[in-house]
């Protein structure tokens, strides 16, 4: 199970700004570990942020995400003491999801 | 006319030459000040909060045979207090009659009151690919309740001021294959080595801004790295035996480094190139 994501939405004028930090390896299939053995391909492959229900974000990652991903973005509307929700999946089926209060 | 020409040339390639070492003067200045605002952008969303997280987490849960959590662990504030603990380690603790820095202090408070072995405590001091290290975690969340905490480190204590001695004496002690000291690269303003600028440890200003900062996210590892990562690290490159994890000099050079940065606001978990 992987490590819970830090997720902070704070209103801004008519939008809401998310930031979040991901715990992930991003492992890009390339690098050789120290046998000389290709360490597999390990990645987020898509994000999905949600408000109320509804999709606001959705994202297809690759290999060339950093590890411990840092993600921002903004979306129309979001009230305070609301929740947004935020759900990734890796190249291993792999699924996580968090939600946090938008402040 | 042969001559002159030749003076001419001479001229022309000692003007080309000024020509690079200031583009090369330029080019430091400008990479540092780039340096500068990549970690700046790069703070926002500084993943060496997941390490804190996790680390609150483990300071919070039930561990170890005797299923205890650490909030009975005295990190000198009293059982369980962490807030601002770590702007006065390393000190001595009456109870283990001896000077401790946060990492020998957690490992005794995994012996003694969860009931770990010692070996077991002490097994994974830093994370690397696909091992985490809850040592590093525990380090990370009891440094970032220090965050804007004045460092003061105390000096009162016969056994402090001993260890006090032994980091300096160990700071300046020149050995192994290169006949390097810490002081060798550390005790001279404005050094680098390639692009990173090397802090003056001997100074209050170096000593501060370079302790206040550890332990940080090293973007280029992917992992969360401790001061005492950072103190193996210059070991391993002056070619020193490696300091081992928890003994009386590791302490000890802690402490004189710590020392060195009293006054300054603590300033961790950061992040670094």
């Amino acid at each position: 199970m992987a490590d819970p994501m830090r997720i902070r939405a704070t209103v801004a004028g008519d939008s809401t700004e998310v930031k979040v930090l991901m715990s992930h390896e991003m492992e890009t299939g390339q690098r050789k570990d120290a046998q000389g053995k290709t360490v597999p391909a390990w990645f987020i492959q898509s994000v999905t942020a949600t408000y109320n229900g509804k999709t606001v974000m959705s994202a297809q990652w690759g290999p060339a995400v950093a590890k411990n991903p840092f993600l921002a973005f903004k979306f129309k509307g979001g009230a305070k003491g609301e929740k947004v929700q935020i759900t990734w999946t890796d190249n291993r089926g792999d699924k996580r999801t968090d939600e946090a209060v938008i402040s | 006319m042969q001559a002159m020409k030749f003076r001419r040339t001479g001229r022309a390639a000692l003007a080309a030459c000024a020509a690079v070492t200031m583009t090369a003067a330029l080019a430091q200045s400008s990479a540092v000040d780039e340096i500068a605002k990549y970690r700046a952008a790069l703070q926002d969303g500084n993943p060496a909060e997941l390490w804190e997280a996790r680390g609150e987490d483990l300071w919070n849960a039930p561990r170890g045979p005797k299923n205890v959590s650490f909030a009975t662990c005295d990190l000198g504030q009293g059982p369980g207090v962490v807030k601002g603990a770590y702007a006065q380690l390393p000190r001595y603790f009456a109870d283990a009659d001896r000077v401790m820095d946060l990492e020998t202090r957690l490992v005794y408070c995994m012996v003694t009151q969860q009931g770990y072995g010692q070996p077991e405590a002490m097994k994974s001091p830093f994370g690397g690919p696909g091992t985490k290290s809850d040592i590093e975690a525990l380090v990370a969340y009891v440094t970032s309740q220090s965050r804007g905490v004045k460092m003061n480190v105390p000096l009162a204590h016969p056994k402090e001021k001993e260890a006090f001695a032994l980091g300096e004496k160990m700071f300046v002690y020149r050995g192994g294959t290169h006949d390097f000291s810490c002081a060798t690269c550390h005790a001279e303003d404005d050094k680098r080595i390639r692009l990173q600028d090397l802090p003056n440890l001997m100074t209050v200003a170096g000593a501060q801004k370079a302790y206040t900062t550890w332990p940080a996210y090293r973007v280029s590892q992917g992992e969360l790295r401790t001061f005492q990562w950072r103190l193996n690290d210059c070991f391993r490159q002056q070619r020193f035996p490696e300091l081992i994890f928890t003994s009386d000099a590791s302490i000890a050079l802690t402490m004189y480094l710590a020392r060195n940065a009293n006054g300054a606001a603590f300033d961790a978990p950061a992040i670094k190139r």
